[in-house]
C-alpha cells in the first residue's frame, strides 16, 4: 500500500523537477520568481519560459553521439550507398527489353506458370516506361532502394518473428515496440535517418526498414504460432531437435504467412520511398513532388500512375509466390 | 520390471499448477478444482505398469485425460508431480539431448487428428522419423515404401495429405509410426476416423502385426468394443482418475464402479468372455450326465460366441482343453446362460 503511494508520488516530483529545470534554463524567464505571484498574466497566455528544452538536449546529445559513433554510421552509409548504386547500375545498364523479360520470367515461374498474371504484369512493366521515357530509370532507382530495404527487412524481421514465436517474454517485449512503430505517422520515420545519414537514399532506406518491418515480424510470428500443435507434437515425438523442427516444419508451414508479410513489407516500402522524395531521395516520388510544386497536374498524375503500375508489378510478384505455396498446403477440395 | 511404469502422476493445467496440487492430492475432484481455482485436472494420481509385448488399452469418455496420459510416456507433456519409467529409465531425468535420443530410439506415436505434415508428400511423411534419424535417403525411401504398401496406400506416395480422405490419412499416420520400427507404439485414437469396415480390418491387422512383432502398444480409444478386441489389459479413466485396470473379462465381470458399469452395460459378452473364464472346473463338474457322443472339444481361449450354436442347438456339452490338450473344464447350457445374463 505504502509502496503504491510512494510510486504515485514520484510522478509529481518528477514533473516539478522538469518544470524547475525548464524554468532555470529558459532565457526568457522573468527577473525573479516573485514576479510570477504578483503579475498573473502568464496564466492567460502560455508563458515563454514554460518550455521544456528538449530540442537543445537532443541536439547536444546528438552532437556527442555523432562525434563518438559517427564513424560507424559512415561505414553503414558507404555500404548501403554502394549496394544501392551497384544494383541500380546493374539494372540500368541492362537493355530495357531484357529487364521486362526478367520480370516476366520471374512472375511466370513464381506464379506457377499462370499465363494471365504473367502477361498482365508484363504489360504493366512496359507501361511504366511507356508513360514517360524518363520514368524507366526513375522506377529502377526506386526499385533498387526498395529491394535493398526489403532485404534488410527480411534479415531483421524474420529472425525477430521467430524469436517472438519461441518465447513469450520476447514477444511481450517486442509487441509494444511494434505497436508504437505502427502508430507513428510514416513521415516521422525520416527523422532518425536524416539525423544519422543526412539527405539522400540511405536515410530513405532506414525509414523504409523501420516503417515496413513490423508487418513482417508480426506475420512471421503469427505464421509459426498458427502451425497445428499436433503437427509440431508429431515432429517432437519422432525426436526432432528444435532446429529440425523450425527448419523442417514450422518455417515451411509458416511460409504463406511470411510471404504475405514480405508482400505487405514491399507495399509499405514503396509508400515510404515515395514519401522519402521529400528528403531528396531520387526516384518516381520526386516526379510527383515536382509535378505538384509546378502545379502541373498532368505530370503529377503521370508519375502517380507509374507508381501504381510499379506497385502492381511488385505486388503480383510477391503475392503469386505466397499463393502458390498456400495452394500446395491446401489443395482444392 | 515392466516396460512402462507410471507412478503417481498428477497433471494440472493452468497458470499455477503447483499451488493447486495439494488440493488435488487431498482428494478434491475435477469439478471442484475447476470451480474454485480455474485449473483443469488432467490426471489425478495415475499409476500403471505396462508389460513388454502387450497391448494396453486406455479408455474413457471425452476429456477424461487419455491423450494427456499418453503424452507423458514420451514426455510431450511434463507431469506436475510423479514419475514415468520406460525401460527402467526415469524419463523426467533426461536432459534435452537425451530426450531426443530416447524418442528416436524407443517409441513413435499415432495422433488423434493425424498430425501429418501438410507440406510433405505421403512418402516423405512416412519417412520422417527415419529422416530425423539421418538414415540415407534411398534406404528410408525403401522402408517407407514398404510401410505404405503394408497399409494399402500404394499409388499415393507423391500426393499430399490434404488430397487423401480421413481414413487414408490415419493409415499414413500408422505407417509413419511403424517405419521407425519402435519398441513402443503410442496410438491416440488411431482408428477413430475410419469407417466400421476398415476399422475392424485395421484392428485385425494390428492384432496380426502384434503377434508377429511383439511391440508394446499403448492404445487409446473411447470405444469399448475396440478396447475389448485389442486389449491385453484395459485401464479406464474418469475425470483424470484411473478407476479400474484389468483384463477385459475382469472389467466385464467385475466393474469397479457405476461409471465402468455404465460403460460395459451394452457390451456383447459372448464376444469377450472366453471358454476358460466361464467353464466349470473339471473337479467340480458332475460328469455323470454327459453324453460322450455330443461332447465337443474346444480350446480354452475360444470366445463363447463360437460355442453358443453348438450348445444351444444340439444340447451338447463343451469339453474345454488347454494348449497341452488336457481337459480343464466343461461348459453346458447352464454355464452359458449364467455367463451371458450375469448382472452386477
Ligand atoms: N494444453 C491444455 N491446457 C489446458 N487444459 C488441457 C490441455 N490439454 C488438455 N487439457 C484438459 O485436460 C483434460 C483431459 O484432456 P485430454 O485431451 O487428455 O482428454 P481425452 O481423454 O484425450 O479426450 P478426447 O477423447 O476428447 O480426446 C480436459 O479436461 C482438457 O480440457
Ligand atoms: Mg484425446
Amino acid at each position: 500500500m505504502i509502496r503504491k503511494i510512494l510510486t504515485y508520488f514520484t510522478f509529481p516530483i518528477f514533473f516539478v523537477w522538469l518544470l524547475v529545470i525548464s524554468y532555470n534554463s529558459s532565457k526568457r524567464k522573468p527577473d525573479s520568481v516573485m514576479e510570477l505571484f504578483t503579475d498573473l498574466s502568464w496564466l492567460y497566455d502560455w508563458p515563454k519560459w514554460l518550455d521544456i528544452p528538449l530540442m537543445k538536449w537532443i541536439n547536444d546529445g546528438f552532437k556527442v553521439f555523432n562525434e563518438k559513433y559517427g564513424i560507424y554510421f559512415e561505414v553503414i552509409n558507404d555500404f548501403l550507398l554502394g549496394a544501392i548504386l551497384s544494383l541500380k547500375k546493374f539494372l540500368i545498364v541492362l537493355p530495357w527489353p531484357v529487364v521486362i523479360g526478367l520480370v516476366v520470367a520471374v512472375v511466370f515461374f513464381s506464379s506457377g506458370r499462370k499465363i494471365g498474371t504473367t502477361v498482365f504484369v508484363g504489360f504493366c512493366t512496359f507501361f511504366i516506361g511507356f508513360l514517360h521515357p524518363k520514368f524507366w530509370d526513375k522506377a529502377i532507382e526506386t526499385t533498387s532502394i526498395m529491394i535493398i530495404g526489403i532485404i534488410i527487412c527480411i534479415i531483421i524481421g524474420i529472425p525477430l518473428g521467430i524469436a517472438m514465436s519461441r518465447n513469450n517474454k520476447v514477444r511481450n517485449a517486442i509487441l509494444p515496440v511494434l505497436e508504437l512503430m505502427q502508430t507513428i505517422p510514416s513521415f516521422c520515420y525520416l527523422i532518425p535517418g536524416i539525423m544519422l545519414f543526412g539527405l539522400g537514399a540511405v536515410p530513405a532506406i532506414i525509414a523504409t526498414v523501420i516503417y515496413a518491418v513490423p508487418p513482417l515480424v508480426r506475420l512471421t510470428d503469427l505464421g509459426i504460432t498458427l502451425v497445428d500443435t499436433e503437427v509440431i507434437e508429431a515432429a517432437e515425438a519422432f525426436g526432432a531437435s528444435p532446429k529440425q523442427k523450425l527448419l523442417g516444419v514450422q518455417l515451411p508451414l509458416a511460409l504463406p504467412n511470411i510471404m504475405q508479410g514480405i508482400n505487405q513489407c514491399t507495399m509499405m516500402a514503396l509508400a515510404m520511398v515515395v514519401i522519402a522524395s521529400m528528403i531528396g531521395t531520387r526516384g518516381l516520388g520526386d516526379e510527383v513532388l515536382l509535378g505538384l510544386q509546378q502545379l502541373n497536374v498532368g505530370k503529377a498524375t503521370e508519375a502517380g500512375l507509374a507508381i501504381v503500375l510499379l506497385a502492381i508489378v511488385l505486388d503480383r510478384i510477391t503475392q503469386a509466390y505466397g499463393k502458390r505455396i498456400q495452394d500446395r498446403n491446401k489443395p482444392p477440395e | 520390471m515392466s516396460k512402462i511404469e507410471i507412478r503417481n502422476i498428477y497433471k494440472i493445467f493452468g497458470p499455477q499448477p503447483n499451488q493447486v496440487l495439494s488440493m488435488v492430492q487431498n482428494g478434491a475432484d475435477k469439478e471442484q478444482v475447476l470451480e474454485e481455482t480455474g485449473h483443469t485436472v488432467g490426471l489425478d494420481n495415475v499409476s500403471l505398469s505396462i508389460e513388454e509385448g502387450e497391448i494396453f488399452v486406455c479408455m474413457g469418455l471425452s476429456g477424461s485425460g487419455k491423450s494427456t496420459l499418453i503424452r507423458h510416456i514420451n514426455r510431450l507433456i511434463d507431469p506436475t508431480a510423479g514419475q514415468v519409467l520406460v525401460n527402467d529409465v526415469d524419463v523426467l531425468s533426461l536432459d534435452d539431448k537425451e530426450i531426443l535420443e530416447f524418442r528416436k530410439k524407443t517409441m513413435s506415436m499415432v495422433f488423434q487428428r493425424f498430425g501429418l505434415f501438410p507440406h510433405k508428400t505421403i512418402i516423405e511423411n512416412v519417412a520422417y522419423g527415419l529422416e530425423i534419424q539421418e538414415v540415407p535417403e534411398d534406404k528410408r525411401k525403401e522402408i517407407a515404401q514398404g510401410q505404405i504398401d503394408a497399409v494399402g496406400l500404394q499409388g499415393f506416395e507423391n500426393q499430399y495429405p490434404a488430397q487423401l480422405s480421413g481414413g487414408m490419412q490415419q493409415r499414413v499416420g500408422l505407417a509413419r509410426a511403424l517405419a521407425t520400427d519402435p519398441q513402443i507404439l503410442l496410438m491416440d485414437e488411431a482408428f477413430s476416423a475410419l469407417d466400421p469396415l476398415i476399422r475392424s480390418e485395421m484392428q485385425s491387422q494390428l492384432v496380426d502385426l502384434q503377434s508377429k512383432l511383439k511391440k508394446t502398444i499403448v492404445f487409446i480409444t473411447h470405444d469399448l468394443d475396440e478396447s475389448l478386441k485389442l486389449g491385453d489389459h484395459i485401464g479406464i479413466l474418469n475425470g483424470g482418475r484411473l478407476v479400474q485396470v484389468g483384463r477385459p473379462e475382469d472389467i466385464i465381470l467385475n466393474p469397479a464402479d457405476d461409471y465402468v458399469k455404465a460403460f460395459v452395460k451394452d457390451v456383447n459378452r459372448s464376444k469377450v468372455l472366453r471358454a476358460k473364464t466361464v467353464m466349470t472346473k473339471i473337479d467340480k463338474f458332475d460328469t455323470s450326465g454327459i453324453n460322450p457322443s455330443s461332447t465337443y472339444k474346444y480350446d480354452e481361449d475360444t470366445f463363447i460366441e463360437d460355442l453358443i450354436p453348438r450348445v444351444l442347438k444340439n444340447r451338447s456339452t463343451i469339453e474345454v482343453i488347454n494348449k497341452a490338450g488336457t481337459t480343464t473344464g466343461y461348459i453346458s447350457s447352464e454355464e452359458l446362460s449364467e455367463a451371458l445374463t450375469q448382472t452386477n
